[in-house]
């Protein structure tokens, strides 16, 4: 696909009945040596470059390179609408993330059975076949875009675990949440209903090599004192790795969604490193999935983002294999799609920041660290010996052991209670009878087969994951409801190419701006909203409010819509000059040396644009080894016309930022002329800077070249450069 | 009503387990917890398992859905709704896809329950 194109949307939901996924199973990176060179420098702990991507900001210092750290990173994508997520995975996947979770539609836990067709979702998509399908084939587009294989995950949870797990097989998912204990806790669905249907379910997620997540961070997200819960959340990803395991998982696919506990102003490392360690220590050739903190996350991006830098910074001094990131701005629930990158690239940046810093520094083998491990151990083995003693997992359930505020064995008796009989989909488990019997694969549990047959689906020909051909493909139930409906609302907006702001969906509209108000919190708020109004953003809400002082000030940010359309054709865009290398402009000048003359000319004592454009130190033109006769503010053309004449400059650069009765282009036009008179114009050139000067106004009166506001020394010396090449 | 932190006391028969050991505890316990739990789903089944073995069997979810519930009405979920498809599909003649939407329609129930109550249990 041409990197320039967008994402055909309708084409990708064209025979989305025939579609059948290119591989199936989980795919890490692949590791490169120690000391690998990538570009200046040798890197410990990378994987292989991408094809296509978008390094780091600072990476054009560096040569544009973009190394990928050797574990997996993940980004969460929930829009409710997948035709829009799958753009975002496109861009999220070339700044390297390659495991993309699609968030559920709010409620699908509790829907008995498969969602079919493309409904819009809230907080989430709905999770159906054909959203799979379309998902998974865009990501076919775009892992071959990339050059790496890109991970697609999703929920094995709910009501309707078996029947996901059976879908998420055929369809090639590569790796799902699966925990019973999260039904069980957060989504009150009855805990025999969860644990029965769970056997079931990892048993068609291990047939497929299927990446499982466990649910375990959700005690930290859930309970009041989260750095309290770490005995329990031991215990969680126990309980929940053993029982895959007698699934039939194998380790190195069963993952633990692990969380550092909590959050700065807390003493963060102190209480979190313990934590890690002791969970590796347990928990060795299970793979760890690094899970941000999103517990203590309010409106600041900011704060969230060091945060997480805190996380990624335990991530490397233990061990990572799946990197997850949060959004920075999911605390106030404004799923920009830049925050998806944003979170992609702190990740990057800390795991690539610290490539090999164990090679430096290491974990002390005595003292806090170690005494402090040992007590989360035993403190887990406690908890476990109490669930034995009150009679095994559903009985310390019913007596509200889980998510206890207190650290274990403190209690304080406030943790979640379910029943045994109680919950959603109570009572609908039943004993099989002596002759039970089921026709398929991967089934688990017992089964009264006829001895005569090999396969378990034999007495069918081959069940659906022996012969994908037997699935049935239904498209759509919902007429109104749809990705089709959606398209075809905005096609026309889509065929003319106009451009509207969006944050998550195609042309919503919605963007956000960032004020200051020199008075208290309230006050500012309302004065935003106000604002809004008389700028014309509609549905105005703000999303931070961040005092810098009770009196002095607030920070705002706020957010709305504008249901503005440009049509990118109308715009008068000048065409973008390309620059020369910054090593092709120093090559030149160092073959044939090159020198100016410049100076701030008319009345005017503005010196800092030009200083900004000339010295080495603000990457001016001095840099590229340009010797430069700085003259002053103030000065007359004729002194810079005599001054380029005696030390025989290359080239004369002007500025000129006052513009009262159009001073600037008199004086350009002067220096024009007399540089004629002198009879130097056509060995010279000149150029004009200056807040207001444009190319087109310095052309117009006789300069070479006109530079405006933002121009930086490398534009200058380019130009220098190509125009003297020409000049021969 | 708050039990206050015994830690130190509950510990005791702890203590002079090495980490190697304590480690090897932990996963024990663990077996402990969860053996009941995988007995009870090796021997129990529920709507959502009987739905997916249809799936696996080339049926739609919505096919899938109806026949299971027809299943649990008829009292037969116990035997396996696959197991009850291919009884349908030997009583009716009919390939197991066809006898399966006969039972999604509400047919050949009671011919399957004979059947059933006549076999052995």
């Amino acid at each position: 696909m041409d990197v320039n194109e967008k994402l055909n949307i309708p084409e990708l939901l064209k025979d989305l009945e025939n579609y059948r996924p290119r591989r199936k199973g989980w795919t890490w990176r692949k590791p490169l040596p120690r000391d690998t060179q990538i570009g200046p420098f040798k890197y410990k702990q990378v994987s292989e470059s991408l094809k296509n991507y978008v390094p780091l900001p600072a990476a054009k210092y560096f040569g544009n390179i973009d190394p990928q750290p050797d574990c997996i990173i993940t980004t969460e994508i929930a829009s409710g609408r997948f035709e829009d997520d799958i753009r975002r995975m496109r861009m999220a996947a070339w700044h390297g993330a390659d495991h993309i979770m699609v968030i559920r539609t709010a409620g699908q836990s509790h829907y008995d059975g498969l969602i079919e067709g493309s409904p819009e979702g809230i907080g989430g998509v709905p999770i159906t076949r054909k959203q799979l399908r379309a998902s998974r084939k865009a990501l076919d587009i775009i892992e071959d875009e990339v050059g790496r294989p890109i991970n697609f995950h999703s929920y094995v949870s709910g009501v309707a675990g078996p029947d996901i797990a059976v879908l998420f097989a055929e369809e090639g998912v590569n790796g799902a949440h699966q925990d019973p204990q999260y039904n069980v806790l957060y989504r009150n669905v009855n805990m025999v209903r969860s644990f029965v249907d769970a056997a079931e379910a990892k048993k068609l997620m291990a047939s497929v090599n299927m990446l499982q997540i466990d649910g375990a961070h959700n005690a930290n997200a859930t309970a009041r004192e989260a750095w309290k819960v770490m005995p329990e959340l031991l215990v969680q990803h126990g309980i929940n790795c053993a029982f895959s395991l007698k699934a039939g998982m194998k380790k190195e696919y069963i993952s633990l969604s692990t969380v550092p506990p909590t959050a700065t102003p807390a003493p963060e490392i102190y209480l979190d490193l313990p934590y890690a360690v002791a969970l590796r220590e347990l928990f060795q050739g299970f793979k760890m999935r690094a899970q941000m903190n999103s517990k203590y996350m309010e409106a600041d991006p900011r704060e969230a983002t060091v945060n997480h830098t805190m996380n990624l910074l335990i991530s490397r001094l233990t061990s990572v294999d799946i990197q997850s990131t949060i959004t920075p701005d999911e605390g106030r629930n404004i799923p920009w799609h830049y925050n998806n990158i944003a979170a992609t690239n702190t990740a990057k940046q800390m795991l690539i920041g610290l490539d090999g810093i164990m090679d430096l520094v290491e974990l002390k083998k005595e003292g806090p660290l170690r005494e402090k491990v040992r007590e989360l151990k035993e403190r887990a083995i406690l908890f476990l010996e109490e669930i034995i003693a009150v009679g095994g997992y559903f009985k310390a359930v019913e007596a509200g052991f889980f998510v206890d505020s207190a650290q274990y064995p403190a209690r304080n008796y406030d943790g979640i209670v379910r029943h045994i009989d109680g919950g959603v989909a109570k009572d609908s488990v039943l004993l099989r009878d002596k002759d039970y019997m089921a026709p398929v694969c991967e089934h688990y549990g017992n089964n009264n087969l006829p001895a005569s047959i090999n396969k378990a689906c034999d007495l069918i020909d081959g069940c659906t994951l022996c012969h994908p051909e037997k699935i049935i493909y239904i498209d759509e139930l919902d007429e109104e409801d749809n990705a089709a409906k959606r398209l075809e609302a905005m096609a026309e907006h889509r065929e003319k190419g106009l451009l509207r702001p969006e944050v998550e969906w195609y042309a919503d509209g919605v963007i956000s701006m960032q004020l200051f108000y020199p008075t208290s919190a309230r006050v500012a708020e309302y004065a935003a909203l106000a604002l809004a109004e008389k700028m014309g953003i509609e549905e105005a809400e703000v999303i931070n409010r961040l005092p810098m002082h009770p009196a002095e000030g607030t920070f705002l940010e706020l957010k709305g819509k504008v249901n503005i359309d440009i049509d990118p054709a109308a715009l008068d865009i000048p065409e973008e000059v390309p620059l020369l290398s910054e090593e092709e402009i120093r090559a030149d000048i160092k073959a044939k040396p090159m020198a100016i003359v410049a100076a701030t000319v008319g009345e005017d004592e503005h010196s800092v644009g030009m200083r900004e454009i000339i010295d080495i130190k603000h990457g001016g033109i001095e840099g590229y080894g340009i010797t430069c006769h700085y003259l002053g503010t103030s000065v007359s053309i004729e002194k810079v016309v005599d001054a380029a004449i005696e030390t025989a400059a290359d080239a004369i650069l002007i500025s000129t930022i006052i513009t009262h009765a159009d001073i600037h282009r008199i004086n350009m036009r002067k220096l024009h002329e007399l540089c004629k008179e002198k009879g130097i114009r056509d060995k010279v050139i000149l150029v004009a800077g200056g807040t207001q000067v444009t190319n087109d106004i310095a052309v117009e009166e006789g300069m070479d070249a006109g530079f405006g506001r933002g121009t930086h020394g490398h534009a200058v010396a380019s130009f220098l450069v190509e125009k003297r090449r020409s000049l021969k | 009503m708050e039990r206050k932190d015994d830690f130190k006391e509950r510990r005791k028969h702890l203590e002079g387990l090495s980490d190697e050991q304590l480690n090897q505890r932990f996963w024990e316990l663990l077996d402990q917890v969860v053996d009941p739990l995988a007995e009870l789903a090796r021997t129990h089944t529920s709507p959502a398992i009987e739905r997916s073995v249809l799936l696996r069997m080339g049926f739609s979810s919505l096919e899938a859905k109806s026949i299971v519930e027809k299943c649990q009405q008829h009292g037969l979920l116990a035997k396996g709704v696959g197991n009850v498809v291919l009884k349908a599909s030997a009583i009716s003649g009919r390939p197991y896809r066809e006898a399966g939407l006969e039972l999604a329609q509400g047919n050949l129930w009671s011919e399957v329950q004979a059947e059933f109550a006549g076999g052995a249990n």
